[in-house]
């Protein structure tokens, strides 16, 4: 369903790949490894449709995700390096606000489960400025327990600022998306140990 | 079928470098010629201007100054939207060639003005329509160079220089027209520098000539400055 | 779509009622500025009246400029803005709903604050309503032509003085209108014509704007 054809990145000069082409199919996970610097982030926003690859393109069911535009956006969650939460609101309302901007219903219930999933109940109606690094980090990934409609996640080195619990509280999730016929793609540079129905692995040598 | 595809492939800035400097070489010919044929109309042949004296003779400079600068700003921002359009690099480049120019015609409109302000109006500084329309376009002139100068991804820089030349473009007949206004709103003792003396066919004549001496100018500079560019940019 | 930019904007109300002081700040340069001109110029009052509307205009588009460099800034920082340029409606609905929530809090406080500078200033009170009405529809359309500007300095060095390098130039016409709206009125003629303009220019801005103001969050985040 997603596909990458013949990807060339160019930053700031260095040509980080080129034609890197690859598909991911419907409960099929993807990890994309690789040493710091070699194009990780970038693949995975040009996947997203935040970065324009200098040659090549990506599709979604056959179509260029340029020409989708918002059709696409919608049927993904893409949870980046900085955490994506406000400093002033509390993560109760980060969740609400980061929801209702990808066009997800949720019910107050829903937030206030998922936020404990996270461990993070008793923390909800503090503004996340409050919160600790990992705490942060799971405020955002809280997101992924309402995203379970979403066709599919692409996450940037998700597993980082995360204490032993919280990786496996997100491996779990991951495992259940994909089983779901989901499509997952994940970036890290060092192995997470998911056991997965297939997963493909591209190392992009800088 | 053929002609389409040379035009493609003199977009690639690796085989436009040697036009571009035979364009360079030249305009900068032709630029010379024009320029001794409209100043020696604009100084030896247009005759004195009964009521403003010898003083007048600034506008062969003063207004094919201003009107380049308003005419390579439309240029600038054609390029700017072709790159955009068509993701080309040479337009950018081009864009990123012609503003320096732009922006030094805008100055010397201005600066020329000011001169021909004082023999005539008794002072260095005017506001009237034109002038102060030049001024705002010098700023946007300036704006986009800042712009661009300011963002150190060349890709980045490139498209977002284009998107504020595009806007400016739009805005440049608003601000032309507002500003107009203001001066007739604000009308204290009518002073005017757009009020040219009546034209003597010598005079049309030296302001054309000094004015296809700047168009030509400016193409060989743009096109020098645009072989810079290039070499900076293709370093592979 | 509605949802969405209904969500967007009461997010930044929300935002910017948590942080009160920044708003209050950009309200109080409006002031201050205001309240320095006579003291450059001395406070003769026929002086005072009639350089007032240009004044409290000029003021205006400072104070809405400052705020501006803010408009993106925060949320480029934490990476919100990147979910919402993956959102579910589209981008030029997210900016408009941007533009349009610091409007309502850098913008409306001006025009309901006005007439008090306009009293510092001894304008005549019959001027108040063509001056609230001038900047009510002037206004919008410089929170939406600055946040094209606000757009593309996302992440840049000298942010703010960039920013009203790029801005100022487009808002000469809305300045020039807006304060010739007032002054056409004090010189005792109707400012239909003007204010017709502005509301023409916010409806031009309205439907423009919001694109470039995408296209501009597209460059600028790649």
């Amino acid at each position: 369903m997603l596909e990458a054809a013949d990807l060339e990145c160019e930053r700031g000069g260095r040509r980080l790949f080129r034609g890197l082409s690859f598909t991911l199919g419907p409960g099929e996970l993807l990890r994309v490894a690789g040493p710091n610097g070699s194009g990780k982030t970038s693949l995975l926003r040009m996947l997203c449709g935040l970065l324009a690859p200098s040659r090549g393109e990506v599709r979604w069911g056959g179509t260029a995700i340029g020409r989708l535009r918002e059709d696409y956006s919608r049927q993904l969650v893409y949870l980046g390096h900085a955490p994506a939460v406000k400093d002033d609101l509390t993560p109760q309302e980060n969740l609400a606000i980061s929801s209702s901007l990808q066009g997800i219903s949720f019910t107050k219930k829903a937030i206030r489960e998922a936020l404990e999933r996270f461990g993070l109940g008793a923390k909800r109606e503090e503004p996340v400025r409050r919160l600790s690094q990992g705490q942060r980090r799971r405020s955002a990934l809280a997101r992924l327990c309402l995203a379970e409609s979403v066709p599919l996640w692409l996450l940037d080195e998700p597993f980082s600022a995360l204490d032993a619990a919280g990786v496996g509280l997100l491996r779990a999730l991951i495992d259940a998306h994909v089983r779901r016929g989901a499509m997952v793609a994940f970036t890290t540079h060092q192995d997470p140990g998911i056991e997965a129905a297939r997963v493909i692995e591209l190392g992009l040598a800088s | 079928m053929t002609t389409s595809v040379r035009w493609f492939w003199y977009a690639s800035p690796q085989t436009f470098f040697p036009l571009a400097g035979q364009i360079a070489r030249w305009s900068a010919v032709g630029a010379a010629a024009f320029a001794i044929a409209g100043l020696y109309v604009g100084f030896f042949v247009a005759p004195t201007d009964a009521q403003q004296g010898e003083a007048y003779r600034i506008i062969f400079i003063h207004v094919p100054a201003a009107w380049m600068s308003m005419f390579l700003y439309l240029v600038m921002a054609f390029w700017a939207a072709v790159g955009l359009a068509f993701n080309t690099r040479l337009s950018h480049l081009m864009a990123r060639a012609i503003a320096p120019t732009g922006a030094l015609f805008t100055f010397i409109a201005l600066w020329t003005g000011s001169l021909w302000g004082k023999p005539t109006w008794g002072t260095y500084w005017v506001w009237d329509a034109r002038l102060t329309s030049e001024l705002i376009l010098l700023f946007l002139y300036l704006g986009f160079m800042a712009l661009q100068a300011a963002i150190d991804d060349p890709r980045r820089a490139d498209r977002a220089g284009a998107l504020l030349a595009i806007v400016g473009a739009v805005n440049v007949p608003i601000i032309y027209y507002s500003v107009q206004w203001w001066n007739t709103l604000h009308q204290g003792a009518s002073v005017s520098l757009t009020r040219a003396p009546s034209m003597a066919a010598a005079m049309l004549t030296g302001m054309l000539l000094m004015a296809l001496a700047c168009w030509l100018y400016s193409i060989a500079v743009a096109m020098l400055r645009l072989r810079c560019l290039i070499l900076e940019r293709e370093r592979e | 779509m509605l949802a969405i930019a209904r969500a967007v904007v009461y997010r930044d109300l929300l935002l910017a009622a948590r942080r009160r002081g920044d708003v209050a700040t950009a309200l109080l340069f409006f002031v201050i500025v205001a309240s320095l001109f006579p003291l450059g110029i001395g406070a003769e009052p026929n002086l005072l009246r009639a350089v007032a509307p240009g004044v409290i205009w000029v003021a205006a588009l400072l104070s809405s400029m400052l705020s501006l460099a803010r408009l993106f800034a925060a949320d480029y920082a934490d990476g919100t803005l990147e979910q919402m340029l993956l959102g579910a409606a589209p981008l030029g609905a997210v900016a408009a709903a941007k533009a349009a929530a610091h409007w309502l809090v850098a913008g409306l406080p001006l025009v309901l604050i006005a007439p008090l500078i306009a009293l510092q200033y001894d304008l005549p009170a019959a001027l108040y309503g063509v001056l609230a009405l001038s900047l009510l529809l002037g206004t919008p359309v410089l929170s939406l032509v600055g946040a094209i500007g606000a757009a593309l300095i996302l992440g840049l060095r000298g942010g703010g003085v960039l920013l009203s390098l790029l801005v100022l130039p487009l808002y000469v016409p809305i300045l020039i209108i807006g304060a010739g709206a007032v002054e056409m009125a004090a010189a005792g003629l109707a400012p239909d014509g003007q204010l017709l303009l502005l509301g023409a220019a916010l409806v031009l801005a309205a439907a423009f704007a919001p694109w470039a103001i995408a296209a501009a969050l597209r460059i600028s985040i790649e």
